[in-house]
């Protein structure tokens, strides 16, 4: 098995290789404003670094968000196409759930709140209780305003790049602050080793369940419906 | 034939994801999913959404092209895709998705202009392009006139919209008219029944210092303005519109700057050959006084069927063949998008 992971919802561009028994290969770069660029030379760098062809990846497991739409789009897409092209099937995961593993794999139990950042003055937040087994979600995602969070909720540790940004609402910051693709990949391929065999023949969306979450991205937001500017427009082709 | 290249291109610089598959000067597929519906309740592209069906499309999109071409992925020899002009975001589903494609199948990738993609795509129809070709690139994102010596590496312009782009006064007289979105089709057909010299509206740039100084430009805000004013002095009065005479005078406006301007380009440059691509290209009377005029100057006219003058995948793979035949180096892997790449740049 050789699982490829990749994530874009947050500052981290992240991509690494899981052979289903550790991680290895991962390549991130913190760049909120450049997804398309780091992503697929990332992956191919991935790749290099485990010595391994695009045709041995047997699965892709892409995170789902929440996270800034136009940077969460490359990943999701990304993912598909890279799945489908090679005929392997395609899972997707809270973003915020590979947040919380990491902190469960560095050793943090108990409460965990994990708050990405949204934009717009606001985090994407869930909550997650973390045992000896796993790092389970208790609630979320939502998106919402640090500040207007249940203040037991405000008080918990919090991983995620919205903690360093709202400090005042969220004191109690905590690793890790960006998704990492080696702790998505870590995720899934333990969720892969409980989920079913793949049956034959080519898929290119798993159905959710067995610890998946489908392939949509989490926007909980609507699009602004404001049309483009004219001269960006070409509705005549 | 097998000898020559087979590129599948991928276009999602607006609200249409497409894709299409050409192998050499033949095109194989041209596949589209548009998402103009979703759009036309706010008289214009939402961005956010055009992003959002992108992403939905793009997997299906590629999927139905190959399955119709009878091509399998693994047998192309490059990846084309637009990297700009166009939405920002829009762009990016196409751009992340052509570099997953790059990646998982090792083949090189294209970064390409959006511009000189509306000219290539007449090569897989009409044949090689003479060089240098005239092109005039009329649609609701852009209008422009470009001196083409070579398709793959030297586009020149000689002339742009100032404001409005034609297709957008298409639209916005269609919204004054009452006509629904997109205005183009509606015009062109509401203008049939009218007269096209009913009313004398403004032709832009056009005489006096106007043409000295933008002699290739165009400006079509004023006469917007002119069909709204008219429209409304009429309402004022108390009196009905007469839409199609409006539809008709307007449109006759706007094409006869068009080829005027057009043919005066292929004279000055003693240019033979005069495109014209873009979704105005589909409109009827641009097609027939395109005809008229350059019949007249023996200039040779080539304009694509319709569907191939709006924006579509097949567009994007002629050009990526074009490249890959004239053993154009391919684009970095990690190209960016250009939201605003200037039409004089080919290539990413
Ligand atoms: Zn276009």
């Amino acid at each position: 098995m050789l699982l490829l992971a990749i994530d874009t919802s947050t500052t981290a561009i992240t991509t690494a290789l899981h052979d289903g028994s550790s991680v290895v290969a991962e390549v991130t770069t913190l760049d909120a404003r450049a997804h398309a660029e780091h992503l697929a030379p990332g992956v191919r760098a991935a790749l290099a670094q485990a010595g391994a062809a695009p045709t041995d990846v047997t699965d892709v497991v892409v995170g789902i968000g929440p996270g800034p739409f136009t940077g969460l789009r490359v990943g999701i897409v990304t993912g598909r196409t890279f799945a489908f092209a090679l005929g392997l099937p395609v899972r997707g995961l809270t973003s915020l759930d590979a947040l919380a593993h990491e902190a469960w794999l560095r050793g943090r139990r108990g409460d965990l709140l994990v708050a990405t950042d949204a934009r717009r003055k606001e985090v994407y937040a869930a909550t997650y209780v973390l045992d000896d087994s796993a790092a389970t979600r208790m609630a979320g995602p939502l998106v919402s305003r640090a500040a207007d969070l249940e203040p037991d909720v405000r008080g918990l540790p919090a991983a995620g790049r919205g903690a360093l940004l709202y400090a005042d609402s969220l004191p109690l910051a905590v690793e890790p602050v960006d998704v990492s693709g080696g702790a998505l990949a870590d995720l899934a391929a333990r969720r892969l080793a409980l989920a079913p065999a793949a049956p034959d023949g080519i898929r290119q969306q798993v159905e959710p369940g067995h610890g998946f979450d489908g392939l949509e991205p989490l926007y909980l937001r609507r699009p602004d419906a404001a049309p483009a500017p004219p001269s960006t427009k070409s509705t005549l082709g | 034939m097998s000898d020559e290249p087979l590129v599948l291109g991928i276009e999602t610089s607006c609200d249409e994801t497409g894709v299409g598959i050409v192998r050499g000067e033949t095109l194989l597929v041209d596949t589209v999913a548009s998402s103009v519906e979703e759009h036309a309740r706010f008289g214009g592209v939402v961005p956010e959404v055009a992003s959002r069906a992108h992403l939905e499309a793009m997997v299906p999109t590629i999927e139905r092209a190959c399955r119709e071409a009878g091509v399998a992925l693994r047998d192309l020899d490059a990846i084309a895709v637009t990297s700009g002009p166009g939405l920002a975001g829009a762009l990016l589903v196409g751009v992340a998705s052509a570099k997953a494609l790059a990646v998982a199948l090792d083949k090189p990738i294209y970064g390409v202009n959006h511009l000189a993609s509306h000219v290539a795509v007449d090569i897989v129809e009409h044949g090689p392009l003479p060089e240098p070709t005239m092109a005039m690139l009329v649609s609701g994102g852009h209008s422009s006139l470009l001196l083409v010596p070579d398709i793959t590496n030297d586009v020149r312009s000689l002339g742009a919209t100032m404001d409005d782009a034609a297709g957008e006064a298409f639209d916005k007289v269609a919204r004054v008219l009452g006509l629904p979105f997109p205005g183009g089709p509606h015009i062109d057909r509401a203008a049939r029944e009218g007269n096209r010299i009913a009313i004398d509206f403004p032709r832009g740039l056009t005489t006096g210092r106007d043409l000295e100084r933008h002699r290739f430009d165009f400006s079509f805000s004023g006469l917007k303005t002119a069909v709204a004013r008219w429209v409304e002095t009429r309402h004022r009065a108390g009196e009905s519109v007469p839409v199609a005479d409006v539809a008709a005078s307007f449109q006759e406006a706007v094409v006869d700057v068009l080829t005027r301007k057009a043919l005066l380009a292929c004279k000055e440059h003693e240019v033979d050959h005069l495109l014209i691509g873009g979704g105005v290209a589909a409109n009827s009377r641009l097609r027939a006084l395109a005809e008229e005029r350059c019949d007249k100057a023996g200039v040779t006219l080539r304009v694509p069927r319709p569907g191939l003058c709006t924006d579509n995948g097949a567009m994007v793979a002629a050009l990526g063949a074009q490249m890959v035949a004239k053993g154009r180096e391919p684009s970095d892997l990690g190209l960016p998008t250009d939201s605003s790449m200037p039409v004089t740049l080919v290539q990413a």
